[in-house]
């Protein structure tokens, strides 16, 4: 997979245990040359987190209820696009894995979150809990622990351009495309659509909205069904970059809430902000990859032991949670939110 | 003599929306205040904002003399003023005795103690067992509060707003909803409470109002218009035409 | 009875069940499972400190147990090799202590703020932690963890437990303290009130009470008993790594608590045994087994949300003139059907998972229930499938009729309650 994707040896590409995009210097280092791809994959994780966090907060929205199996639909996409693109093609698993893992959250939730419903919002978040766990032993089941080797087209599998030396690969500019372009299909049917109108207005006054008479639980049918599409799309583009492994869903997991909390519960221009920063710094961070020593002095840094020792891609995944409680220690909200439950 | 409640031009904006806009009143200490107005005119918010639950745009309020604009609801509490609510708030999985008793243990003391047994302190569950005979659900002293009819759930209401002993009494529709029988034993338990004590009372049935108060201020639109012994509101042209309406009301 | 004299004697009937256990149940494997559910019974009870008593939903509870167990590996090995006079029984202290520190520590931050908030700083901080494990080697002892030895510590009235059966005495002695204490909490004000900010938390602060406080202290004591928990699990494996700390172990408290029952002091025992007996023994019986594990959880939160325990206290009603023996033809009669779905369940789950994951390797057939069958043929799944579905359907037609029993049953009890 990797062969693919790095063709020169200034700069080697890796895949960290969190699934990132890293880009290790090696010995001809430019620092424009690292800003470059590091902004650029920076963003591209950005935007990967942001498709799945927005379906979140739109189901978080509007249901009330924090979808710890989101990450799984992105996981199912993942997979679905593999099993797709393996007998057909990329194209066709491309359209039809989206719609796929779509109709199954719709399932779920009229067969299985509904019934949930009447006791609560614990409840239902233990549901979501519990549908993780199992999804997760269902894909170990169906595919086996060890990742798939879900491949990127080689429609796609060119060099998009050279920049001081390195190639960037055409396939990541493909998904940094559909994000784009998801994301404007999204503001276009917020803004511009009826059905984007009542989804505002039941981002911050869901009972308001029932109370207006519009048929609810297909709503959330809907809500919840579109909500993990988006996420198998994020699935589906990223499979063949990233590792397509029953773990993933479980490792992004945590970072989507971190995404959503920072950003502000119920607010995607905050969750898209927060994408991209949490984007950003991981991918700068296990970019840079110094440590504190090689920054404050070896004498400095050794009160701090071996934290002031470990470089700085080995401490960048604790970042996003470290960003998170600081968030949620100092403005509770979020930085554009103004909910807290 | 100092003024169990003031309010100095309070005003509230809730964004653009002024919903109190300018409030100036003083409750006399041991008076039976009522609180009247129509829908919308800010009665329960000016509540929420003397109890603390929202902070007010602008203004001061004092309670005995001290300014507690700016305290959160408990440190609120803690200095005698206590409230009920409109939408029924009680502690649902508990039972009747458990509920009064949780509004005991504060103001006799107890704070967050881990080391004494709740059983054995005499002094509350006395206390506990007086206000759940007081409002006559000894009975069903052990039914879960979740599960009571709504009078017993309003009747627990006030309960819990009186079981800590506070001086300042604050009653948010405690009749709403209510048959005539039941408005009638509200009130009596209502007068009874508030003996020797404050009482803050919105209210929407005339009756009760003048029956119970001792003076009446009206809200409208975030204002009081009139604030007056009853006969002098009943006569009052303003308030007719704001409010009350030509009709004469028992 | 009085209620006192009831709870008394529960706690004398379960002192009496941990003295005797393991004379009646003698197994090596009986013995390691008593000792770790005595363990996990401590973990599963704080837990339920928060999210039973109080309304906290922690997803990130196995910081304290791990923590406080790796504290008190270290201070096993600093007592052993300084020669300290500090003999074992007095480690679960250390965990207490290290316990209570970092639940004060991350308990300001977490408790700031309840609900959905809190449940995602108890993520973030579970997250944290564990990343900062395979980061921090000295202490957490990175892949391979932090090993200890029991009996390197001075002797304790001549034990130096070094065999199970006295570590399961350890560990019974400990558990039973930490139940009675843990009881006896919930008896005072303080915890009178943490019911109270988990019913209503608004109300609890206009009776003067700061929720923020109550919440902080509920914390701080529940992962001080946690710690307690990770100790014992320090002595008990002689091992402590990052697992322990992990999304994992703060999942499994969870699941626990949460199917033994939130709303009832004991259900959380019930849990903690019930899992702890079904993770030991189901994991020889089949590969599927965590599988089940979810499926369960799902299945007790979609149709039981109060546990096992909330399931058994629906029926206490009834025990007053033994009403209940009017349930036993309903219950009796849907027995067949729940049977044949779980059995009919538990066969596709165990083809799939034999077909898809060991088949390639081992052939299509294996065994079950001492009848072998063959993966490949269509029988097996025919068979599992008219059993799954026709028990599905028949628990739908049987439903009714418990619902008739029950009304039945508990119209009679309205008569005699009304005064």
């Amino acid at each position: 997979m990797f062969a693919q994707l790095s063709k020169s040896t200034a700069v080697d590409f890796e895949c960290g245990t969190h699934g990132l995009l890293l880009v290790r210097p090696s010995r001809e280092f430019h620092m424009l040359q690292l800003i470059t791809f590091s902004t650029l994959n920076g963003v591209l994780y950005g935007m990967l987190l942001f498709m799945m966090a927005s379906g979140l907060t739109l189901i978080f929205s509007m249901m009330g209820v924090l979808n710890f199996a989101h990450a799984s639909f992105y996981m199912i996409g993942a997979y679905f696009g593999f099993e797709i693109s393996r007998r057909i093609g990329f194209w066709p698993g491309f359209v039809v894995a989206p719609l796929l893992v779509g109709a199954l959250g719709a399932l779920i939730e009229r067969y299985g979150l509904r019934q949930v419903h009447r006791f609560g919002h614990v409840a239902e978040l233990l549901f979501t809990f519990g549908l993780a766990f199992v999804i997760e032993e269902l894909v170990n089941m169906f595919w086996g622990k060890l990742p798939v080797d879900y491949r990127v087209p080689p429609s796609l599998d060119f060099v998009a351009f050279r920049l001081f030396d390195t190639t960037y690969p055409a396939y990541r500019i493909f998904m940094l495309l559909t994000a784009v372009a998801m994301f404007a299909f999204l503001l276009i049917v917020l803004k511009r659509t009826r059905v984007g109108l009542i989804i505002q207005a039941a981002l911050t006054h869901p009972n308001m909205v029932a109370m207006l008479g519009h048929d609810v639980p297909t709503v959330f049918m809907a809500v919840f069904g579109v909500g993990a599409a988006l996420a198998g799309l994020a699935g589906v583009i990223a499979g063949p970059a990233l590792v397509t492994q029953p773990s993933m869903a479980a490792l992004l997991g945590p970072i989507l809430f971190v995404v959503i909390v920072v950003g502000g519960l119920g607010s995607l221009g905050g969750a898209f902000a927060a994408s991209l920063l949490i984007g950003l710094v991981q991918t700068f961070a296990v970019a840079i990859n110094v440590s504190l020593a090689d920054v404050i002095g070896p004498f400095a840094a050794s009160a701090f032991g071996e934290l002031g020792r470990a470089p700085l891609a080995q401490i960048a995944p604790v970042l996003p949670y470290l960003m998170l409680v600081l968030v949620l220690v100092f403005k509770p909200t979020g930085l554009f939110g103004n909910r807290e439950t | 003599m100092t003024p169990a409640i003031s309010l100095k031009d309070v005003r509230k904006n809730f964004g653009v929306t002024a919903i109190i806009r300018g409030l100036t009143l003083d409750i006399r200490p041991g008076e039976r205040h009522a609180i009247i107005g129509p829908n919308g005119a800010g009665k329960s918010t000016m509540f929420h904002l003397i109890s603390g639950r929202i902070k007010i745009s602008s203004g001061s309020i004092e309670l005995k003399g001290e300014d507690i604009t700016r305290l959160e609801p408990y440190e609120i509490n803690r200095r005698g003023l206590s409230r009920s609510f409109q939408v029924t708030n009680i502690f649902p999985k508990l039972s009747v005795y458990e509920n009064i008793r949780c509004g005991v243990l504060w103001s006799l003391g107890y704070r967050y103690s881990f080391w004494r047994f709740v059983d054995r302190l005499n002094d509350a569950n006395e206390r506990a067992a007086e206000i759940v005979e007081l409002i006559g659900l000894s009975r069903r002293r052990d039914v879960p509060a979740g599960v009571l009819a709504y009078a017993e759930q309003r009747a627990l209401e006030i309960g819990i707003t009186i079981a800590g002993g506070a001086d300042v009494i604050m009653l948010d529709e405690p009749t709403a909803g209510m048959s005539h029988a039941e408005t009638d034993a509200a009130v009596a338990l209502i007068r009874k409470i508030s003996e020797g004590r404050t009482l803050i009372m919105v209210e929407h049935d005339m009756s009760v109002v003048f029956g119970l108060a001792d003076r009446i201020s009206v809200l409208v639109y975030g204002q009081i218009i009139a604030s007056d012994t009853p006969q002098a509101i009943r006569a009052n042209a303003a308030v007719r035409e704001a409010y009350l309406g030509e009709e004469a009301h028992a | 009875m009085t209620e006192s004299l009831r709870i008394s004697l529960a706690f004398l009937a379960l002192a009496v069940l941990f003295v005797v256990a393991p004379h009646v149940i003698s197994s090596g494997v009986a013995l390691t499972m008593m000792s770790l559910m005595g363990v996990m019974i401590i973990f599963a009870l704080s837990y339920n400190m928060l999210l039973g008593q109080t309304g906290l939903l922690s997803f990130g509870h196995a910081v304290y147990y791990g923590l406080a167990g790796f504290c008190a590996a270290h201070a096993m090995n600093l007592i052993a090799s300084n020669k300290l006079p500090i003999p074992l029984p007095v480690i679960p202290l250390v965990g207490a202590a290290a316990g209570l520190v970092f639940g004060i520590i991350f308990g300001a931050i977490s408790t700031r703020r309840a609900g959905t908030v809190f449940s995602m700083i108890s993520l973030g901080l579970g997250e944290l932690v564990a990343a900062f494990a395979l980061v921090l080697h000295t202490f957490f002892g990175g892949e391979e963890g932090i090993p200890t030895n029991r009996v390197k510590l001075a002797p304790f009235l001549g034990y130096k437990f070094g065999p199970q059966i006295q570590v399961y005495y350890l560990i019974a002695f400990w558990c039973f303290v930490c139940v009675v204490l843990m009881y006896a909490l919930t008896r005072t004000p303080f915890g009178r009130m943490c019911n109270a900010v988990r019913d209503n938390p608004e109300r609890a602060e206009f009776v003067g009470y700061s929720t923020q406080r109550i919440r902080f202290q509920t914390f701080v004591l529940s992962s001080m008993f946690s710690g307690v928990a990770g100790a014992l699990a320090a002595i008990n494996f002689e091992l402590m790594n990052s697992q322990s700390i992990g999304a994992g172990t703060s999942g499994q408290v969870l699941l626990m608590t949460f199917v033994g029952g939130v709303g009832h002091f004991a259900g959380p025992i019930i849990g903690a045994v019930l899992i702890t007996f079904l993770q030991i023994s189901l994991s020889d019986i089949t590969k599927a087994w965590m599988l089940y594990f979810g499926l369960l959880f799902i299945l007790v939160v979609m149709f039981s949300p109060g546990g096992i325990a909330g399931w058994l206290a629906l029926h206490q009603p009834l025990l007053r003139g033994g009403r209940i023996v009017r349930l036993i033809p309903a219950y009796a009669l849907a027995a067949i059907p729940l049977a044949a779905a779980l059995l009919g369940g538990i066969l596709l789950i165990e083809l799939a998972h034999h077909m898809l994951v060991e088949a390639r390797s081992g052939g299509s057939s294996f065994m079950m229930f001492r009848i072998t069958m063959d993966g490949a043929s269509v029988w097996p799944w025919l068979c599992a499938g008219v059993l799954f579905f026709g028990g599905a359907l028949g628990l739908r037609a049987v439903w009714p009729s418990i619902g008739n029993a029950w009304a039945l049953a508990t119209a009679d009890s309205a008569e005699k309650v009304t005064p």
